[in-house]
């Protein structure tokens, strides 16, 4: 019954194809001029003829499985364009209604086949439904995945961007943290710097916390090991940047930070300099100016 | 996003903290707490909601805003259902870990907040409640 089935659908996707398209052609473009401007429906009915071409061509083999060979280029054709979707921002429900909306087309194509046993429309109406959810679902698994592609790419960025060690001077790091101290992406900083500390035979680590909206007992402690993992490998560390609710909340915390430390990167620099014997001096005659950051 | 009256976060991961952490900023916005008011309640609520997932095993945090009649307030109640705490009083005291922390995020919660209470005896989970009035 299921190949009688999929040959029935595959026939009715060759005879009436012109019709079934012309009717999922008005079906998309209803569901385009909801959310215009993304997609032409011009594009949409190209890459509906052509996926209508390729699931006509896989019905014919017999095969009622979307996920065997023969649908193979089908999928390849829907993954690309759920893929596309998704980065351009589309809903889930709009991507899967690109696929859903066959349905109708297909289901009036059928009710309107002469001389067609009832047994043979329910076996023909079957494998069509079930083709059209199994492609709507793969559609949406991509589509789901490639958003977690975005996610994880963004993570990435993130996290990279956040873990620059920057030379000031020969001797002098500066570690500019932003954002949440608190997850095992601090772990990574941490040692960023100390291997840093090592790469540039540094004296005087200069820990930057303007970027950090929270300093809770968990980010003091990891602050503190780190100043004194630094300080057993020789590197003097200060720490600079932090606002004045963070220092009130830090006492009210309880939370002591034996550390030097400096209201700003600029403040911080300078000590450094003096630390490792530079003094920034302006070139005569213009005004004095103070190293800046 | 306008911070409703009273929301129920889910703390089970390390994630959860940061969202609890936006969440009560959120709300302490809305209140019109001042800058150093929203951070020590922000920090406060960052160290309970972490109590809850190292020492609870996972927990919830609900934050409601709080209206007396003139003053407006948030305040935040996290539940676990953990193994609880033996002694409170030891508990409360600076320094005192079981955990390798710094021993200052129940008694330093206390301190930033204008209301503290906490109740918790083993094996029937621990319940604080912090706020702060504007």
């Amino acid at each position: 019954m299921d190949r009688s089935g999929t040959m029935l659908f595959a026939d009715l996707l060759g005879r009436a194809k012109t019709r079934i398209m012309a009717d999922w052609s008005a079906e998309l473009e209803r569901a385009n001029a909801r959310v215009p401007g993304r997609v032409s429906t011009q594009e949409l009915v190209a890459q509906g003829r052509e996926v209508l071409e390729l699931l006509q061509s896989a019905a014919s083999s017999g095969d009622s499985d979307p996920t065997s060979a023969a649908y193979s280029r089908l999928r390849d054709l829907l993954a690309e364009m759920s893929r596309a979707r998704a980065f351009q921002g589309f809903s889930p429900t709009e991507t899967a209604t690109f696929v859903f909306s066959l349905k109708k087309p297909v289901f009036d194509a059928f009710r309107t086949e002469p001389d067609l046993s009832p047994d043979a429309m329910s076996a023909g109406l079957w494998t069509a439904t079930t083709l059209i959810d199994g492609l709507g679902l793969f559609t949406m698994e991509v589509f789901q995945k490639s958003r977690e592609e975005v996610i994880i790419r963004q993570q990435r960025e993130i996290s990279e961007l956040s873990t620059p060690v920057v030379k000031l001077w020969d001797g002098v790091l500066a570690l500019p943290l932003i954002g949440t101290l608190d997850s095992e992406r601090t772990q990574v900083v941490m040692e960023n710097l100390l291997q840093s500390i090592v790469d540039h035979t540094a004296e005087i680590a200069i820990i930057d916390i303007t970027g950090v909206p929270t300093v809770d007992t968990l980010v003091a402690q990891h602050l503190l090991k780190t100043v004194a993992a630094a300080r057993l490998m020789g590197a003097d560390c200060i720490i600079s940047g932090i606002r004045p609710q963070i220092a009130q909340t830090m006492v009210h915390l309880g939370v002591e930070l034996n550390v030097v430390s400096k209201a700003t990167l600029a403040d911080a620099l300078a000590l450094a300099l003096q630390r490792i014997g530079r003094r920034v001096v302006s070139a005569s005659p213009a005004p004095a100016v103070r190293a800046s950051a | 996003m306008p911070a409703p009256r009273s929301e129920v976060l889910e703390i089970r991961a390390s994630d959860d903290i940061v969202r609890v952490r936006q969440r009560v900023r959120t709300a302490s916005v809305e209140v019109g707490l001042g800058l150093v008011d929203q951070t020590k309640i922000v920090t406060a609520a960052s160290e309970l909601a972490r109590n809850t997932l190292d020492y609870g095993g996972g927990g919830t945090a609900a934050i409601e805003i709080i209206d007396d009649g003139g003053r407006r307030g948030v305040r935040i109640v996290f539940e676990d259902d953990g193994p609880g705490i033996p002694d409170i009083s030891v508990a409360m005291r600076d320094g005192y870990t079981t955990g390798g922390g710094l021993g200052l995020g129940l008694s330093g919660a206390r301190r930033l907040s204008n209301e503290f209470d906490i109740r918790s005896s083993p094996g029937a989970g621990t319940r604080v409640m912090i706020a702060r009035w504007k």
